[in-house]
């Protein structure tokens, strides 16, 4: 059963902007990194507020090279790019504790 | 397997939060290219390294001494390496950047002053009291070291009185010209990158180019800032004639280069695949970031493709002046 975090939702959701993305798969097919998950599915996982689905997949998170291949051939044009770097603050702050 | 996340990402910020820079280094080392080039301190116009060609040396030494990490049992101890940095910087101490590979990229900025001189641009430079933009923090979401930096940066700048800033990669560009207007709001410097100021000018090719000529166009600069035409209309109107790779332009591939702190395998493999694609077109190789320049370079495999920084180029067919871009030239025909 999958659990919902109403804070991760409310942390990362304010800023994420993926309501358009209708699981075409365009940007799985032309990521370079050839990354099978991102960024469909984990969009899913993040406005359904599943946090512990987003922690699972740290490795693919921050692998994403930021080119925004997948984005400049987006038919929705969701921000790809800026909801994976908003998914790596919550690493930052939640499980690598930077400013400490 | 990547390297162990928390300590890298952590002494990266660790390093911006105290000493400004992420992979600190001395002020000689990042002036060094302007030695006789008697441009002057400050000004409203101001050319803006962001540090990054002066830093490719040593991360690329860096990068070859952590891709030994990536699979070793170190990578369990580097928790121990930045609670270390915090009281030392141990970068210093990692790894040291060839001397080839420092005068080559600070060729890179001589001859990119010189175009902008030979064009008629009036500038100046801020010297030591320039600053790193961050751009790498910002790429790893790490917003809350990045933001107190950014707002140093634009304090330095308005300290300084500048007002338009010419960048020379595509990283600074990005950052001073998209990210710092978001995150501080109030940013209102003027910002364009040297091709783009170049390519508004007239550049007439003393030496003019000869042969077919490739582009390998940076994601950033592609698809972040819109600077596809003008390294183009540059080159062509220095006289090569261009010939496009598999992916360029707007679909350009990338190097690799921006997962190369966390996965170095993985970004090698990237960079393999886009060096493929550029060989394939038999021609030599114009490229416009020294983070791709490293990465593509490190890729080769004893391939015979050149890649020369397109600043190089450019020098060696419309600078009466340019000797070692030349050389380098020369040598690389052998």
């Amino acid at each position: 059963m999958a659990k919902i975090n109403a804070k991760f939702i409310e942390e990362v959701g304010a800023r994420f902007d993926a309501s358009a993305c209708m699981s075409c798969g365009a940007c799985t097919a032309l990521c370079p990194v050839e990354i099978g998950l991102l960024p469909r599915a984990l969009f899913r996982f993040t406005m359904l507020g599943q946090d512990e689905k987003i922690l699972e997949n740290e490795d693919t998170i921050f692998s994403c090279l930021l080119c925004r291949m997948c984005e400049v051939n987006c038919p929705a044009e969701v921000p790809i790019a800026e909801n994976v770097r908003l998914l790596r603050g919550y690493f930052n702050t939640h499980v690598f504790d930077l400013a400490r | 397997m990547s390297l162990p996340k928390k300590p890298v990402l952590g002494i990266l910020a660790d390093n911006l939060r105290l000493r400004k820079s992420v992979l600190p280094l001395s002020k000689r080392t990042h002036t060094r290219w302007s030695k006789g080039l008697n441009i002057p301190h400050g000004g409203e116009t101001v050319i803006y390294t962001g540090h990054m060609y002066q830093l490719i040396p040593k991360i690329g030494a860096m990068a070859n001494r952590m891709a030994k990490f990536e699979n070793s049992w170190i990578r369990r101890w580097m928790g121990l390496g930045r609670a270390a940095n915090k009281v030392i910087n141990l970068s210093r101490f990692m790894a040291h950047a060839k001397k080839s590979e420092r005068r080559a990229y600070d060729r890179v900025l001589r001859n990119i002053a010189l175009l902008l001189q030979a064009a008629g641009v009036e500038f100046g430079y801020l010297y030591g009291d320039e600053l790193y933009s961050g751009a790498l923090l910002y790429d790893q979401g790490i917003d809350t070291i990045l933001l107190p930096h950014a707002r140093r940066v634009q304090a330095m700048l308005a300290e300084h009185g500048v007002r338009r800033v010419i960048t020379v990669d595509p990283h600074t560009t990005n950052m001073l010209r998209s990210v710092y207007p978001e995150i501080l709001g109030d940013f209102d410097v003027e910002v364009k990158n040297y091709l783009e100021v170049l390519a508004e000018r007239e550049l007439p090719a003393k030496n003019p180019l000869k042969g077919p000529m490739t582009i390998h166009d940076s994601c950033v600069y592609a698809r972040y800032e819109e600077v596809i035409n003008q390294p183009r209309h540059l080159l062509t109107k220095a006289g090569a004639s261009l010939k496009e790779p598999e992916l360029s332009g707007k679909n350009t591939h990338c190097c690799g280069g921006p997962i190369e702190s966390l996965f170095p395998g993985k970004a090698h493999k990237i960079a393999l695949k886009r060096v493929e694609q550029l060989s394939a077109t038999s021609c030599p190789v114009a490229v416009m970031c020294p983070i791709c320049m490293v990465n593509l370079k490190g890729a080769t495999n004893g391939a015979n493709t050149q890649f020369s920084d397109i600043a190089d180029v450019l020098a060696s067919a419309v600078l009466d002046d340019a000797p070692q871009a030349r050389q380098t030239t020369k040598r690389k025909e052998k």
